[in-house]
């Protein structure tokens, strides 16, 4: 199936919409009427045909939007992209992966062809066709890693395994959630999840490093992750607060549900085979609340989720100016009764 | 877990002890590439029950068309290495898991000092193919009974050329520990790989000459040995399993059609970390994963390598 990609915007006059299969598709996290924290690791295998997770790196309707986006962000501060030295490895390792998936599970839009090291890529929605070297990071016109990043959706974190731990060694990132590459590059797992509320205290961040440690090449594992965000922007940094954190100041009754986004990431992390390192794919879908009451389960479910939320993580998500406005609006969606557990829309 | 179905290419006699299979994927694709250090866990079917044992990636981890691994014919064999050595020949099916890596260089070393001792020399097979070709300073310290089973000294040395130095028991030489330890810059890694006396005599010398705990790394995968017969309680699965003394307690867990996890089967990885839930007697722990405080607590056991001496032991399976 083709895909038509869409003209769009995630700044300024904010073109952005889902289509109705797009909202159909969304990666909605809430299963249960409650929130906490857990380690909600599972296996990244195939999923339904059409869904998100039906290959390993998801295409959709927003990909040639979201790759302009990245470039913007990334020229404005070429601090967005860092790899530190011993990460050349890793940084082939994503390149072979993200060609081969995008080539093998998109053949309209991508190609690749291999003559030993020789490899020729051709990427026809961005209209990018580079033959190079396997390897030799000189026939390539930038790093490896920043070559493919810019031409796949998401952010992508390449983790060197070290002293039982991992650290951030390498990262692509233009559309992320209040964290900064800048800051945390170097960082090893503990360092990096230190402000996550009540999280630690769980011990959940210590058993989800137990488990990838030991992650499997071809056994990649996924989870979802969640925020609220006022407008369809991708890039919530830290370094541009100024331009984005006001935003909060924006919302009203008669515009919280066009304003206010469910942001959903799709993380998913796979094992490296030549650098034994491990990509974190962080890929972000966005939804407005108006587009998610189309299917009044979701809107049912996001209201319990919401009202019941610890006021920590209220805070720590940012939602605390709009948080009440959302439940209000969201509550004429519910009517109390009971819910089955499950994820799906009507 | 995901596997690898596989069929032997070679097979070829490199010392009287050791033997060298090369493997090609059934399909006829390439293998995953892997990082030097990695291993593959082989699983063979003997008589019935099935025996998976672990063997580094001895090629180029850049050669995808073909793996190697080499197989020591133990003289206390469970029948894993006896079976290799007596029963794969070319033509052989076999299934393998994707390339683990538990012995990983450390990328950000100043110089590697890799130590091998017998068929220890294995991990370091490929791992020097990455070291010369990220043009890495290192040294490969190799130990052996007698010249010949000093398995691939001729193909190191094309590899190693001056960074390699060779001790053959027989012949009176012996390698200087601390020596060769004590004159190292700051920033240099050591890494063994061999006899458990070697491994424990490396570490020690590293720890006492002061070397940070994290710039001394090994890898010697326990072989399962012999031990006492005792039964196992599984709780989840509500079934009694006797664990007989050639068999590991993993090994008897999945013959009595239980499905727990594992990765390495040789008490480094931790994945087949498993709560213990009762216990009368004496917990046999021959990991090298769980801490001794953990060890000492009695509340979790390593089921691939270790084993108890009780009457009532109590699993969360």
């Amino acid at each position: 199936m083709a895909l038509a990609f869409k003209q769009e915007t995630f700044r300024n006059d904010y073109k952005y919409s889902n289509s109705p299969n797009a909202i159909k598709r969304f990666p909605f996290p809430f299963a249960e009427d409650q929130y906490m924290y857990s380690v909600n690791i599972e296996p990244h295998v195939k999923g339904k045909q059409g869904s998100v997770c039906e290959f390993p790196f998801d295409v959709d309707e927003h990909y040639v939007g979201e790759c302009l986006d990245k470039q913007i962000t990334l020229d404005l501060d070429r601090g967005r992209y860092k790899a530190l030295p011993h990460m050349m490895d890793a940084q082939w390792d994503f390149v072979e992966l993200t060609m081969d998936a995008l080539s093998n599970d998109y053949p309209e839009h991508f190609s690749l062809k291999k003559d030993g090291l020789n490899w020729t890529w051709e990427n026809k929605p961005l209209n990018i066709k580079q033959s190079f070297v396997f390897g030799d990071a000189s026939t390539m016109p930038m790093e490896p890693f920043e070559f493919m990043s810019r031409q796949v959706q998401g952010d992508f974190v390449l983790l060197d395994q070290r002293d039982e731990t991992l650290y951030a060694d390498a990262g692509f990132v233009t559309s992320q959630a209040d964290w900064s590459l800048a800051f945390d590059v170097g960082m090893s797992w503990r360092e990096w999840h230190a402000p996550v509320p009540r999280a630690t205290e769980l011990g959940v961040m210590d058993r989800a490093l137990k488990y990838l440690l030991n992650l499997q090449l071809g056994s990649p594992v996924r989870r979802l992750n969640w925020t609220m965000t006022v407008n369809p922007r991708l890039d919530t940094s830290p370094e541009n607060y100024p331009l984005w954190g006001t935003d909060r100041n924006t919302v009203n009754p008669d515009n919280v549900a066009d304003k206010v986004h469910l942001r959903v990431e799709l993380q998913s992390l796979f094992r490296l085979p030549r650098s034994n390192g491990i990509v974190f794919s962080i890929r972000c879908y966005l939804m407005s609340l108006k587009e998610l009451s189309s299917y009044p389960r979701w809107a049912k479910r996001l209201h319990r989720v919401q009202k019941t939320m610890h006021p920590d993580l209220i805070e720590y998500k940012g939602m605390t100016k709009f948080h009440p406005m959302m439940v209000e609006w969201l509550s004429q969606f519910d009517d109390g009764s009971a819910m089955a557990v499950g994820t799906q829309p009507e | 877990m995901s596997m690898i179905d596989i069929k032997v290419a070679a097979v070829e006699q490199v010392t009287p002890l050791v033997k060298h299979f090369t493997f090609v994927k059934k399909d006829g694709s390439p293998f995953p590439a892997f990082s030097g250090g990695s291993h593959v866990v082989v699983s063979m079917n003997v008589g019935g029950r099935v025996h998976r044992n672990p063997y580094s990636l001895m090629g180029s981890p850049a050669d995808t068309g073909v793996y190697h691994i080499s197989v020591r014919k133990q003289e206390q064999s469970r029948g894993g290495s006896v079976f290799m050595h007596e029963n794969v020949e070319v033509g052989t099916s076999l299934q393998i898991t994707y390339p683990v890596n538990l012995f990983s260089l450390a990328k950000k070393a100043h110089k590697h000092i890799l130590i091998a001792g017998g068929i220890g020399i294995t991990p370091f097979m490929s791992q020097l193919i990455d070291l010369n070709r990220l043009n890495s300073n290192f040294e490969l310290h190799y130990a052996f009974r007698s010249p010949e089973h000093g398995a691939f000294a001729d193909q190191l040395k094309a590899i190693c050329s001056s960074k390699l130095h060779c001790y053959a028991d027989s012949k009176g030489e012996r390698l200087d520990l601390l020596a060769l330890l004590s004159k190292q810059p700051l920033g240099t890694h050591v890494y063994v790989c061999g006899p458990n006396p070697m491994v424990v005599a490396v570490i020690e010398t590293a720890r006492n000459l002061g070397w940070p705990e994290n710039h001394i790394h090994s890898e010697q995968f326990l072989s399962l040995g012999i031990g006492e017969p005792f039964k196992i309680q599984l709780a989840k699965s509500n079934i009694e399993v006797h664990v007989p003394a050639e068999m590991s307690m993993l090994e008897a867990i999945e013959a009595a059609g239980v499905e727990a996890d594992y990765l390495c089967r040789g008490g480094v990885c931790g994945r087949c970390e498993v709560n213990v839930l009762e216990s009368d007697g004496a917990l046999l722990h021959h990991d090298h994963f769980l801490t001794d405080a953990e060890k000492a607590s009695g509340k979790k056991i390593m089921p691939c390598v270790s084993r108890a001496r009780c009457d009532r032991l109590v699993l969360d399976l």
